[in-house]
């Protein structure tokens, strides 16, 4: 990821048999054999929806479909910042790509939370476990897998930002160090982000929003808001300018790879939104008849 | 051309110049155990591969003797009927994942880089992750031995709720889910790479349909890995989640259904046995044209049927289930399905009797087991076409008709091709042609002891016998024939023993082998015996299907082209090699400890282990690529000296 690799034309490698680089065709590849594995998992939820055994949740009794349709569409907004952020390295302008990456990663946080909040609310109010019906089985299972691939995604965006920090001019493993640091200050905002939106929505929704709320909320939650705050601010400084850096055009490939398999996260969720969820509205579940 | 030569993410520096990284410096020794364990090189990966496939198969074949022993005479109580169980899951599961699989990934690591004119895999790093996680998944199997639980015993296709905590309370069922999620993670990263390298790192000219058929079905076999086994992974994961969790996909008193599993499992089952078959065809269809002196007769045709057969695969995977009373439309569909897939097989029976005809024959030891692998491979499947019948097939299922079947299939086919494979390629990387005369004796002790040991079984299934049995009674008829099958198995076990002795032997003191010693067509044979790290001084230039044939006989041409291509890379700084590293085995080890963590439900030590896994992962994506330059040119005198000529 050199100057001379600056040079090449992003959309090909000269170096492969077919032009394609290796590495988008791995995760090419990758892909095809990720969609073997949800579509084993949305099979076995579809296979069970048409045999419930006595006591099986109905589904659409527990779904928020409101929440889930605003999170779907969420991590399809996520995609097109993705798209946005490609574009932008493939011209070269590590700043907007940089831009891009943050608010695609807020997006995929933000379905993440949704979910977070879906997964509480299914088991703590409505009572459906992964363990004590079939239908909680498959669901958290076929969900929660692909809750798994948006939070490893949004641990590669992550990282793929903080990379595109290093120094030109980078000696031995100090930037390093440095890039540790950035990313245990991201870890950490996020968890305390998430966990203070989530306690301000769980208190909203049990008393509504008013003085007593908010003053009871500022007393258990304070600190993980300051906490989200210090972290955001920790995440400025890491962010500041510092000179030339080792990310440029020539990471492109990266970055579109990347994208590829966050596209293909969200096109999943698609089909999981469609089969599992809209399914239940126009054809409940129960016996073939 | 000049581009070609020039790696996209190359980076230059000297392993000298190295500067330390982190926790590891990168490792720079060429010889030595370090030099094994942190190596990217594909032949040496290939070796190792090699080297551990070989001794599972020789444990699976241990355990195979222990079988058939305990079966030589009826009421035998040789060993207990737990045991028993536990023998037969350990050599069907130790057969197919860590004997035949990792044989066939050998190969794939021997030969693919080499075939297509690479000096490398795409991904060296990733290719080692492959190995060392196949190591891993294979000892988690396997500890089940030394422990109080005792070996997985479930059946090598783990029917549930055989699998549930209710029949299989120990620990045995975690470690053989476990163990087959981690061997299924090698295949998938291996598949992925070997796709990448076959279809981007082809030398110049040689175009897909100029690929050596192995390669092909490489490539096939490398798709329908990446096809197949997600089912089994997330099957395997709903076994565990069962198991550890508490979820009900099996459990039948919450609503789960048992015939789910079977269902998973054979949608992989299935394109798993010709994973099994298709890399065998490969050897099989470079092996005989080679001794027929002529090329493979219908080139195209061989490899659209190692397509066809590929892609019906995944289309019949529930001939395995005709007794589950899928109803008559399904069970005509997958006869059908089934019937359809010999139609391909067939073809290439056909076209390997094409290239035979007429041929000058040599019947080397190599050709000997390649014709033996003809005969016994359409024995296997004409008792298949026999199972495609789902009458038929009613009166058989479970029975040793089934276990004769797919013996004959298994060994007859894919050990055959293996044994030929192992023969023809030995020469080639340790530089020593394997005995003639020790060879031709372990081939006929093997096509004796296999069809007397496998060839009764027919009978004894049609007669009734179940498979799986622990023992029978001395009034069922079937006293003679399981005693004739032991001994045959004794014969086979021997021949071998012969045939791996022999193999010993003959990397110490066989005959030492030319850069070609079969006078063969394709271009492994077009470098030196055993191949330098570095493969090809220049990457050849493609013009013809049988590259290396066609190099022969135009030795003017390919001289220039080649002092051509040595001098164009001299300028580019030479041969690009890519550096050793330390992460791909500590990546897997982390992997092999949460594995074994896992399967005693102690999860914050195997969350811990996962940890530094991807913190592994994490600094080997850090450490880049990496890479260093030799100039074997300058060091061979006059730069296009053809170092590939054969003496």
């Amino acid at each position: 990821m050199s100057v001379a690799a600056a040079t090449l034309d992003h959309h090909g490698d000269p170096s492969t048999a077919t032009g394609i680089p290796n590495k988008k065709l791995l995760l090419w590849a990758f892909l095809a054999s990720d969609c073997m594995f949800f579509g084993t998992l949305i099979s076995t939820h579809l296979v069970y929806r048409l045999h419930p055994p006595p006591g099986n949740p109905v589904p659409t009794q527990i779904f928020n479909i409101e929440l889930t349709s605003f999170s779907t569409f969420i991590l399809l907004m996520s995609s097109l910042m993705m798209a946005l952020a490609v574009n932008a390295i493939q011209r070269g302008k590590v700043r907007s790509m940089r831009s891009s990456l943050l608010v695609t990663i807020s997006f995929g946080l933000i379905f993440l939370g949704c979910q977070v909040f879906e997964f509480n609310d299914f088991v703590f109010e409505k009572h459906v476990t992964i363990t004590n019906s079939i239908f909680g089985s498959t669901f958290f299972t076929l969900t929660g897998t692909h809750g798994t691939h948006v939070a490893i995604g949004v641990l590669w965006l992550t990282l793929m930002y903080i990379r595109s920090f290093k120094p030109a001019a980078a000696v031995g493993g100090g930037w390093v160090g440095r890039a540790v640091l950035h990313l245990l200050v991201f870890a950490v905002a996020v968890l305390l982000a998430i966990y203070a939106v989530l306690g301000f929505a769980h208190a909203a929704l049990a008393t509504g929003i008013n003085g007593t709320m908010l003053a009871a909320y500022g007393r258990s939650y304070g600190i993980a808001v300051a906490g989200t705050l210090l972290g955001m601010g920790g995440l400025r400084w890491f962010g500041r300018e510092h000179g030339p850096v080792d990310f440029d055009a020539g990471n492109a490939n990266d970055v579109e790879s990347m994208g590829l398999y966050w596209h293909f996260v969200d096109i999943v969720w698609i089909v999981i939104f469609t089969a599992v969820y809209l399914l239940e509205y126009v054809y409940p579940a129960g016996p073939v008849r | 051309m000049a581009e070609a030569l020039v790696k996209s993410d190359f980076v230059g520096g000297h392993p000298a110049d190295a500067k330390p990284f982190l926790l590891f410096r990168r490792p720079t020794a060429r010889t030595g155990l370090v030099a094994w364990l942190t190596t990217v090189d594909h032949k040496k990966i290939g070796m190792m591969y090699g080297l551990f496939a070989l001794s599972f198969f020789l444990l699976g074949g241990i355990e195979a003797l222990v079988i058939r022993t305990q079966l030589i005479v009826p009421n035998n109580h040789l060993v207990s009927a737990h045991f028993y169980s536990e023998l037969f899951t350990m050599h069907g599961t130790t057969m197919i994942f860590l004997a035949v699989m990792p044989l066939n990934s050998a190969f794939f690591n021997l030969l693919v880089p080499l075939q297509i004119g690479a000096r490398d895999v795409a991904f060296p790093r990733l290719n080692a992750f492959s190995l060392w996680t196949f190591v891993a998944g294979a000892v988690i199997l396997n500890v089940g031995w030394f422990i109080k639980a005792g070996a997985p015993a479930a059946g090598w296709f783990g029917y549930a709720p055989l699998t549930s905590t209710t029949f299989t309370p120990d620990i045995s069922a975690d470690l053989w889910t476990v163990g087959l999620e981690v061997l299924g993670l090698s295949s998938i990263v291996a598949s992925l790479n070997f796709i990448t390298t076959i279809i981007n790192l082809r030398a110049p000219g040689m175009s897909m349909m100029r690929l050596p058929v192995f390669s092909w079905m490489a490539l096939i076999t490398s798709f329908l890995l990446i096809m197949a086994l997600p089912s089994i992974a997330i099957a395997l994961m709903e076994v565990i989640f069962d198991r550890h969790f508490g979820t009900n996909f099996f459990e039948v008193s919450n609503g789960g259904q048992p015939i789910l599993w079977q269902h998973l499992f054979w949608i992989f089952g299935h394109p798993e046995v010709y994973i099994l078959i298709l890399p065998a065809m490969g050897y099989i269809s470079e092996i005989l044209p080679t001794f027929s002196r002529k090329p493979l007769f219908g080139y195209p045709i061989v490899v659209f049927s190692g397509a066809m057969i590929g892609f019906i695969g995944f289309g019949v995977w529930s001939h395995h289930m005709f007794t589950t009373g899928m109803g008559t439309v399904a069970s005509a569909a997958f006869a059908l399905a089934t019937m359809a897939i010999a139609v391909p097989t067939g073809v290439k029976i056909f076209n390997w009797i094409g290239t035979l005809w007429g041929g000058h024959l040599r019947l080397r030891t190599p050709m000997m087991f390649a014709l033996g692998f003809l005969w016994l491979f359409m024995m296997g499947g004409f008792s298949g076409i026999m199972h495609s019948a789902a009458p038929a097939d009613l009166q058989q299922h479970n029975s040793y008709f089934v276990v004769a079947h797919f013996h004959y299939v298994l060994i007859g086919g894919s050990t055959f091709g293996l044994f030929a494979a192992m023969h023809y390629w030995f020469p080639k990387f340790f530089g020593r042609l394997v005995d003639e005369f020790w060879g031709k004796v372990s081939f006929w002790t093997i096509f004796v002891g296999f069809n007397a040991t496998f060839f009764p079984m027919h009978f004894l299934g049609l007669n009734g016998m179940p498979r799986r049995t622990w023992t029978y009674d001395s009034n069922m008829g079937w006293s003679g024939a399981n005693f004739f099958a032991t001994m045959g198995a004794y014969l086979l076990g021997l021949g071998i023993l012969i045939y791996v002795l022999t193999l010993i032997w003959s990397f110490f003191k066989g005959r030492v082998a030319g850069p070609d010693p079969w006078d063969a067509r394709t271009l492994e044979w077009s470098i030196p015996s055993p191949p330098p790290d570095y493969n090809f001084l220049a990457i050849p230039t493609v013009h013809a299907r049988d590259a290396w044939w066609y190099e022969k006989h135009h030795a003017e041409e390919t001289a220039r082209e080649q002092t051509a291509h040595v001098a164009e890379e001299a300028a580019q700084g030479g041969i690009h090699m890519p550096d050793q590293s330390w992460y791909p085995i500590v990546s897997a080890g982390a992997l092999l400890v949460a594995g074994l963590f896992f399967a005693v439900s102690n999860y914050p030590a195997a969350i811990s282990a996962v940890g530094v896994m991807v913190a592994a992962v994490y600094l080997w994506s850090l450490e880049g690529p990496g890479g260093y330059h030799v100039h074997p040119e300058a060091a061979a005198g006059s730069p296009g000296s053809h170092a590939n000529s054969p003496t």
